[in-house]
C-alpha cells in the first residue's frame, strides 16, 4: 500500500505539465527498449511509435485530474490499443475519457498501427506492456492466457457477468476455466451491397448461391465486377475460406480444422476449395494488388455490386448518406444439411490485463467500467459499424446499419471467430496460410491434393504447442 | 633467455646473481606509463568488448537456437533442443523459402549488372562538366536520402493497379478506361514476378544515385594528368576509361562491390512495407522477421534461416577482408 501511495505520489509529479505526457511515453518506450533482450526491436519500436500517438484523451486527463487530493485508490493506468484507425480511435478515446470522469483514474492510451500491434504483441506483453491492452476473443486469448503473459479477471466477471450472454463468458474463458477478457463489441462478416444501386439496376438479395451466380452474371452483363475483393495482405481472403467451409462442411469440423484435429487433406477441404474456384469467376479478377480499402471504395464507386468482408467495411464510407446507403445480408446457402447452422464469422474485440501490469486495481477498474452498458454505448456512438457485446447496451439507438448486424448475429446459430484467430498464430500469418491463400487465387485450377498436403504438412511441421 | 637453464632456482639466489639487469630488462619493457596502458587497454577492451557482445554473441546465439524450438515466450529453460530438424524443414515443409532464396540471388545479380554499372555511368558522364551537372547529381542523388520503407510507399501509391500514378496516367494519355479496370489493368503490385522486379526497379532508382555518388568522388580523385597522358598516346575516351581511369579506381571499386553486395543482402524494408514479402515478394530477410518477430514466434525456425542468410553473406565478407588485409600486408 505504501508503494501505492508512493508511485501515485511520483506519478502525480512527474504528469503535472502537458509535457508531462510526451515524457511518460518516452519512458515507457526507453523501458521497453531496455527490456527483454531477445527481441528489443520490437517492443522499443512499438513503444516508441505509441509515445508518438499518446493522444488527446491522456492530455485531457491529465489537465482535468484534481492536483491535490486524487483518491489513493485511483492513480493512472496505460493502455495499449490497436484502435488506429481515425474512427475507432476515437471512439477509444471518448470511451476512457469517460472512464476517467466516472471513476478519476487517469489513463494514458498508447495507440500502435493495428498491423504492427498484431505482430508484436508476443515481445509487448513480456517487456514493459501497458496495464491493459486491447485483443480479440479465440484462440489467440487463450493462447496468452495459457502462456501466463494475461491477468485473470475472473472477480471482475462477478461484477458484470450479468451484462454478458453465456456465448460471450465462454468466448472470455481461457483453457484453465478463468476469465481473461472483457468483450466489447463484434461484427459479423457479411455480403455488403449499395442500396440506392441494387433498386436502380432491380437487383435482389439472393439466398442461395444458384440465385448469387445468377445476380453475378447479371452484374457481369451491366459491367460491374459482382464481388470486389482484395487480398494484398494476405488475410482478407480468409473470410472466404471461413464462410465456405463452414456452409459445405459445417461449424464443427470448421472448428476442429481450425484446431489441428480435422486434416487439410481431408476430401472435404477439396470440395471448399473446388468451389471456390467455381466461384472466382465473380470475384475482382487482380486482388492480389489491392488493400480491403482500396477494394471498399470499389463497393462505394459502384464499380462492383457486393463486397463480402466484415461490416467495418463501413468505415470506408466518409459521409452519412454513403454509410446509409450500405445495407448488407449473409452468405447464401449452398444447399447442404448445415444451411441451418447460418454459421458466420463475427469476431468479438475486447480487453485484457496484462500479467505485468503496474496498478492492477486501476486495471481491473478499467475493465469493470469496460463491461458495462455505459462504456458499450459511448464507443458505439462514435463508431457505429459494430454492435455491443453488452446485451444491457442501448439498442434503440442503433442505425439501419447496426440493427442488420444484430439481426444477423442473433440468426447464426453458430458464430466462428475468423480464421487467424481460431488457430494457431504460427500457422495463419504471414508465414502460413497467408501466403497459401495467395498461392491457391493464383492459381485455383493447381493440383489441390498437392496443394492441401503442403499445407498439411507445414502444419505438421510447426513444434507442439 | 638464462632462466630456461636453470629449471629450477631459489628466487634468493636469482636475485642476487644480476639484480641490475633484472631491473634494467624490465625498464626496457616498460616504456609505457601505467596511463598509457590504461588508455591501451580501454581502447582495445571497449572495441573487443563491444564486438564479442554485439556481434560474435548474437551470432552465435542464433547458430545455437537454429537448433532448437522456443516460442519465445518464459525463460531460457523452455528451449528444447531439436537437431537438423528446422533445416529439415525449412527445405521441405516450407514453400517461401526457395522463392525467397532466388529473390534474394536475383536482387543481388540485378544490383550487380544494372543498378551499378548504371550509376558509374551516370558518374562519367556527370564528371564531364556538362551544363546543370550540380541539378542532375542532386536529382539523382534525391532518393538516397530516403529509406527504403518511404521508398516503398512512393511505389505503392506509383504501382496500385487502380488507383496508382502509372495506370491513371496510361487513361489520362490513351483515353481508353481499361488500364485502370479491374482484369484488363496491369497489376503491378499483384503479379508474382512483375511485382519483383517493379520492387527491384524502385530500390534500384535508390541504389543508382548511391553508386554515382561514391563514383563521381573517386573520378574526382583522378589525377587529370593520367588521362592527359592517354590522350598523348592516342587513346580515345573509352580506351582512357577502361584502361586507365578503371585500374585507377580499384579502391572505389572495392567500395561500391561491397556496397552493392551489402544492399541486396540487406533489403528488406521496402517488400515488407508492401505486403510483408507475399505472393512472390519473398526474401531471406523478410522470412526472418516473418518467423520471429511476428506473432508466430518461431524463434528457432527463424535462427535457421539467418544462418542461411549468414553463409551467403560470408563469401563476400572474407572476399572483401582478404583484399583490405591483403593490401595492408603488402
Amino acid at each position: 500500500m505504501a508503494d501505492l501511495v508512493q508511485r501515485s505520489v511520483s506519478r502525480r509529479t512527474l504528469l503535472k505539465g502537458g509535457a508531462a505526457v510526451a515524457a511518460l511515453g518516452g519512458v515507457s518506450a526507453f523501458l521497453a527498449a531496455c527490456g527483454s533482450s531477445t527481441a528489443t526491436t520490437a517492443p522499443s519500436a512499438a513503444a516508441a511509435s505509441a509515445a508518438a500517438a499518446s493522444t488527446a484523451p491522456s492530455a485531457a486527463a491529465a489537465s482535468t485530474a484534481p492536483s491535490a487530493a486524487a483518491p489513493s485508490a485511483a492513480g493512472s493506468i496505460t493502455f495499449g490499443s490497436n484502435y488506429s484507425d481515425p474512427v475507432p480511435q476515437k471512439a477509444f478515446a471518448d470511451t476512457m475519457a469517460a472512464f476517467t470522469q466516472k471513476t478519476g483514474i487517469q489513463c494514458t492510451i498508447n495507440t500502435v498501427e493495428h498491423n504492427k500491434f498484431q505482430d508484436t504483441i508476443n515481445a509487448y506483453l513480456q517487456a514493459t506492456p501497458d496495464d491493459c491492452f486491447t485483443w480479440f476473443a479465440g484462440y489467440r486469448m487463450r493462447f496468452f492466457a495459457a502462456q501466463g503473459l494475461a491477468t485473470d479477471i475472473s472477480d471482475v466477471w462477478q461484477t458484470i457477468g450479468a451484462n454478458f450472454s453465456d456465448a460471450f463468458k465462454t468466448a472470455s474463458t481461457g483453457d484453465d476455466g478463468k476469465q481473461y477478457f472483457v468483450p466489447l463489441y463484434n461484427y459479423p462478416w457479411v455480403v455488403i451491397y449499395r442500396k440506392s444501386f441494387w433498386q436502380a439496376k432491380g437487383y435482389q438479395v439472393p439466398k442461395t448461391i444458384d440465385d448469387f451466380t445468377k445476380l453475378g452474371d447479371q452484374m457481369k452483363k451491366d459491367g460491374l465486377i459482382p464481388l470486389a475483393f482484395a487480398d494484398k495482405d494476405g488475410w482478407p481472403a480468409m473470410g472466404t475460406f471461413d464462410i465456405l467451409n463452414m456452409r459445405l462442411n459445417g461449424y464443427d469440423f470448421h472448428i476442429g480444422l481450425m484446431a489441428g484435429k480435422e486434416k487439410w487433406t481431408d476430401p472435404k477441404v477439396v470440395t471448399v476449395f473446388q468451389e471456390w474456384a467455381k466461384l472466382l469467376p465473380y470475384f475482382d479478377p487482380q486482388p492480389l494488388g489491392l488493400t480491403w480499402q482500396e477494394a471498399a471504395q470499389k463497393l462505394i464507386n459502384k464499380q462492383a455490386g457486393m463486397y463480402f468482408l466484415g461490416t467495418f467495411a463501413g468505415q470506408q464510407a466518409s459521409d452519412q448518406a454513403t454509410h446509409d446507403d450500405l445495407d448488407f445480408f449473409p452468405w447464401p446457402l449452398h444447399g447442404t444439411p448445415y444451411d441451418s447452422e447460418m454459421a458466420i464469422d463475427a469476431p468479438i474485440d475486447g480487453f485484457m490485463v496484462s500479467a505485468k501490469a503496474k496498478n492492477l486495481d486501476g486495471a481491473k477498474a478499467a475493465m469493470e467500467f469496460l463491461g458495462s452498458a455505459e462504456a458499450a454505448n459511448t464507443y458505439l456512438a462514435t463508431d457505429p459499424n459494430d454492435v455491443a457485446a453488452n446485451k444491457n447496451a442501448d439498442t434503440s439507438k442503433y442505425n439501419a446499419f447496426q440493427k442488420s448486424s444484430a439481426t444477423i448475429i442473433a440468426g447464426a446459430n453458430k458464430i466462428a471467430q475468423f480464421l487467424d484467430r481460431d488457430t494457431r498464430p504460427d500457422f495463419a500469418g504471414a508465414n502460413g496460410m497467408q501466403g497459401f491463400l495467395q498461392t491457391f487465387l493464383k492459381n485455383p485450377t493447381q493440383d489441390l491434393n498437392k496443394f492441401l498436403s503442403g499445407i498439411q504438412s507445414f502444419y505438421d511441421s510447426l513444434p507442439p504447442q | 633467455m638464462s632462466s630456461s637453464s636453470v629449471p629450477y632456482a631459489p628466487p634468493a639466489a636469482a636475485g642476487g646473481a644480476s639484480p641490475s639487469t633484472g631491473r634494467k630488462r624490465r625498464k626496457r619493457f616498460s616504456l609505457l606509463t601505467r596511463r598509457d596502458k590504461l588508455t591501451l587497454g580501454l581502447m582495445v577492451g571497449i572495441p573487443a568488448f563491444i564486438h564479442i557482445f554485439l556481434i560474435w554473441l548474437p551470432t552465435i546465439g542464433s547458430i545455437v537456437l537454429s537448433f532448437t524450438s522456443w516460442n519465445g515466450i518464459g525463460g531460457l529453460d523452455k528451449i528444447k533442443f531439436i537437431g537438423f530438424k528446422n533445416y529439415e524443414n525449412l527445405f521441405s515443409n516450407y514453400p517461401p523459402f526457395w522463392p525467397a532464396f532466388e529473390n534474394n540471388l536475383i536482387w543481388l545479380g540485378a544490383f550487380l549488372l544494372i543498378a551499378t554499372p548504371l550509376g558509374m555511368l551516370m558518374a562519367v558522364i556527370l564528371d564531364q562538366n556538362i551544363k546543370g551537372t550540380r541539378i542532375y547529381q542532386s536529382v539523382l542523388y534525391m532518393p538516397v536520402v530516403l529509406s527504403l520503407a518511404i521508398v516503398g510507399f512512393i511505389a505503392q501509391l506509383m504501382y496500385s493497379p487502380n488507383m496508382g500514378f502509372i495506370n491513371n496516367f496510361l487513361v489520362a494519355v490513351t483515353g481508353d478506361p481499361k488500364w485502370t479496370a479491374s482484369g484488363t489493368a496491369i497489376d503491378w503490385l499483384g503479379t508474382p514476378g512483375l511485382n519483383f522486379a517493379m520492387v527491384l526497379i524502385a530500390a534500384g532508382w535508390r541504389h543508382v544515385g548511391y553508386v554515382m555518388v561514391l563514383y563521381l568522388a573517386g573520378l574526382k580523385s583522378v589525377d587529370n594528368t593520367l588521362r592527359e597522358a592517354a590522350a598523348i598516346d592516342g587513346a580515345n575516351a573509352r580506351q582512357t576509361f577502361f584502361r586507365v581511369v578503371f585500374p585507377v579506381l580499384a579502391p572505389i571499386n572495392v567500395v561500391v562491390l561491397v556496397v552493392t553486395i551489402i544492399e541486396s543482402l540487406r533489403a528488406f524494408d521496402i517488400v515488407y512495407i508492401i505486403n510483408k514479402g507475399l505472393n512472390g515478394l519473398g526474401l531471406l530477410s523478410v522470412l526472418i522477421t516473418n518467423n520471429i518477430l511476428g506473432e508466430a514466434s518461431l524463434i528457432g525456425f527463424g535462427s535457421a534461416i539467418a544462418v542461411i542468410l549468414l553463409l551467403i553473406s560470408i563469401g563476400p565478407i572474407i572476399y572483401y577482408l582478404a583484399r583490405t588485409m591483403g593490401r595492408e600486408a603488402e
